[in-house]
């Protein structure tokens, strides 16, 4: 019973729920658009609370985030694209790399695990840096991916669309990965180490005092976040199929950390739940686009309106309701706290 | 020898519209202590009032001006639309406000005029070449470097004599002094927004002279510009973000001239990690600037 009482385990417990929900009416409703939708959602929440980890803990925005998607998405790409297609899709594949091949869900989590590596190389001294500084080199830093990833033509197929990835990302596959990642967000977050993180977030000079090592943790936690970007961007290449370097730059960017802001940067809860609003207004505005440029009410196309709803919104949540919809506490603290009201 | 002269004209004329640029980030930073993201679409709004004015049959100098003005406005409309509203919150508030606000400037090009490149009018100084010392190069390269050192006497007029100048360096130091001796803290401010929105209007007149039309997503390479010119120079210092930005067209130049042909792409990736060297070295860039107060 004990068990069952752990606030932590609640709110793991009611964050897989509601992704057990999503499946079961995706599943019961039986519309392919519908399950395409949820199954970027799942991936969404892994990318989103990836950014949570490092964000929420150290308060430091971090831009690099899709950059390192993009990493695991070609990782993975490389690891899997069938050996028949691959004169077609990497026409300039070093040789030595020719013969590399991996299971698909294997791939995925060494696409995360070569984005961990590559950002625990670049990453370390960025981190020494505060505020503003460290925001910007986070920016130069998902410049560089991208311009790397847009001019390695013999690993990426430079600026031209990669192809051939199996289509392996299921629904309920990208709901176990967001089931899991979402734990060891909380994990880390109520580890050592997250309080540390959480420490230097709130008053550097303070936990410098204490004897913190402010780098390392900052750098720690980026890792971790990098990793959870990595396996986000295989599974979204094996939902794709097919893809290129655009698909990971600001755009991309401004969603994730849209939705993150939205629902609350500092809490788990606020970032599962900032997925599911974000995702749900980005849908109905899509739908609402579509039916405006199929009924040719306006001369052009319509086109970027839901990115302007998205931006006003987090204005207005940042303007109203600084730290998102759900700002420090976690689902699981207040149901407990609801459970001892009632009892006392 | 010509290929010294060129490389120089080269160096000075990209490094003074990096460094204008930049100076208009740092002087917002300055007093706020915020990075303002939506800076690089003032350039893409300068550039959409030129496409606009296309076959008004005005000179152009007139059409440069009200481009100019609408870079000024936009700037000032920065401030009350991404900065007021969460300005006494986190630094990573208002750097995701001013991203949203860029966001909602782009689209808004992208819904109501077009994706796709819009040509620009231009006056036939900027396409004419002049030879200096046996070296050809763009009279528009020539009238870059003009700009630049009248803007830059201009700014330092403005800041060391005039009273908005001094009224602003104070509150770059010590803000909340600053408004203890009577120094109106939201007019400092919209200056300070104009300043930077005039800095990139005139910065956006070369820049987009260079490229000839304009697309939504124009301001993002003059922005990483200003950030990476900003943050090697000293965020904080006026004479940093100058130095950033004729050290940033030095590696840049440099670097098209040393790398070759098939590294040459990936020159954006050599200059981030040269910067990011550079922050290894001194994270708080090459100039201090004055040690300042607490972020208002």
């Amino acid at each position: 019973m004990s068990f069952l009482m752990n606030r932590h385990t609640l709110t793991v417990a009611s964050l897989c729920g509601l992704l057990l929900m999503l499946v079961f009416i995706s599943y019961a409703v039986d519309v392919r658009v519908f399950t395409r939708i949820a199954t970027t959602l799942c991936i969404n929440v892994v990318m989103v609370v990836g950014l949570q980890s490092f964000m929420g803990n150290t308060g430091i925005l971090s831009f690099a985030h899709i950059g390192f998607m993009g990493v695991g998405a070609y990782t993975s790409a490389l690891l899997t694209i069938p050996a028949q297609m691959r004169g077609m899709a990497l026409p300039d594949l070093y040789p030595f790399m020719e013969g590399l091949s991996a299971s698909p869900i294997l791939a995925i989590f060494l696409g995360g695990i070569v984005a961990a590596v590559i950002a625990a190389a670049v990453s370390y001294p960025l981190m020494r840096l505060s505020d503003a500084a460290a925001v910007i080199t986070s920016f130069a830093l998902l410049v560089v991916l991208h311009t790397v990833m847009l001019h390695w033509s013999e690993v990426t197929n430079g600026p031209r669309t990669l192809f051939g990835l199996p289509a392996i990302t299921s629904l309920p596959l990208t709901a176990i990965v967001a089931a899991g990642a979402i734990a060891v967000a909380l994990m880390f977050k109520e580890s050592r180490l997250g309080i540390l993180a959480r420490a230097t977030r709130d008053d550097e000079t303070a936990a410098r005092a204490m004897g913190i090592n402010t780098p390392r943790v900052r750098w720690l936690a980026f890792i971790l976040s990098a990793l959870l970007a990595g396996i986000g961007g295989g599974l979204w290449g094996h939902f794709v199929g097919s893809f290129s370097p655009k698909a990971f730059y600001l755009k991309e960017t401004f969603v994730i950390l849209g939705m993150l802001v939205i629902g609350g940067p500092g809490t788990i809860t606020g970032a599962v739940l900032g997925v599911f609003i974000v995702t749900a207004a980005f849908e109905s505005l899509r739908t609402l686009e579509v039916v405006l440029n199929s009924a040719q009410i306006f001369s052009g196309q319509v086109v970027g309106v839901t990115e302007i709803v998205l931006a006003f919104s987090m204005i207005a949540v940042l303007a109203l309701r600084p730290g998102g919809l759900v700002p420090t506490r976690e689902i699981g603290d207040a149901i407990v706290g609801l459970i001892r009201k009632r009892k006392g | 020898m010509t290929e010294l002269i060129q490389f120089v004209i080269d160096v000075l004329a990209l490094g003074g519209a990096y460094a204008l640029m930049a100076l208009g980030l740092v002087i917002v930073y300055g007093i706020l202590k915020l990075v303002n993201f939506a800076y690089g679409e003032l350039i893409m709004v300068a550039g959409y009032t030129l496409f606009l004015m296309d076959g008004t049959g005005l000179p152009w100098l007139v059409m440069a001006a009200v481009a100019v003005l609408m870079s000024i406005f936009f700037g000032v409309a920065t401030d009350y639309v991404a900065f007021r509203p969460v300005r006494a919150k986190s630094v990573t508030a208002v750097l995701i406000t001013s991203f949203a606000f860029s966001t909602i400037l782009q689209n808004a090009a992208l819904l109501f005029i077009s994706p796709r490149a819009r040509n620009i009018p231009l006056p036939d100084v900027f396409s004419t070449t002049v030879t200096i010392g046996g070296a050809v190069t763009p009279l528009r390269n020539l009238l870059t470097i003009a700009a630049t050192i009248v803007m830059l006497t201009l700014f330092t007029w403005l800041m060391r004599r005039s009273i908005l100048g001094i009224a602003m360096r104070a509150a770059a130091t010590n803000f909340t002094m600053a408004r203890m001796l009577g120094v109106p803290a939201n007019l400092i401010i919209s200056s300070a927004f104009a300043i930077s929105g005039l800095l990139a209007g005139v910065v956006s007149l070369f820049w987009l002279g260079r490229i000839g039309s304009v697309v939504p997503g124009i301001g993002l390479e003059p922005l990483l510009v200003a950030f990476i010119a900003t943050v090697i120079g000293g965020m904080r210092s006026v004479p940093g973000a100058v130095l950033g930005g004729f050290l940033l067209a030095l590696i840049d130049t440099s670097l098209n001239h040393i790398l070759p042909q098939d590294l040459l792409k990936f020159r954006d990736a050599f200059t981030f990690s040269f910067v990011i060297l550079i922050l290894l070295w001194k994270p708080d860039g090459l100039i201090k600037g004055p040690a300042s107060g607490q972020r208002t």
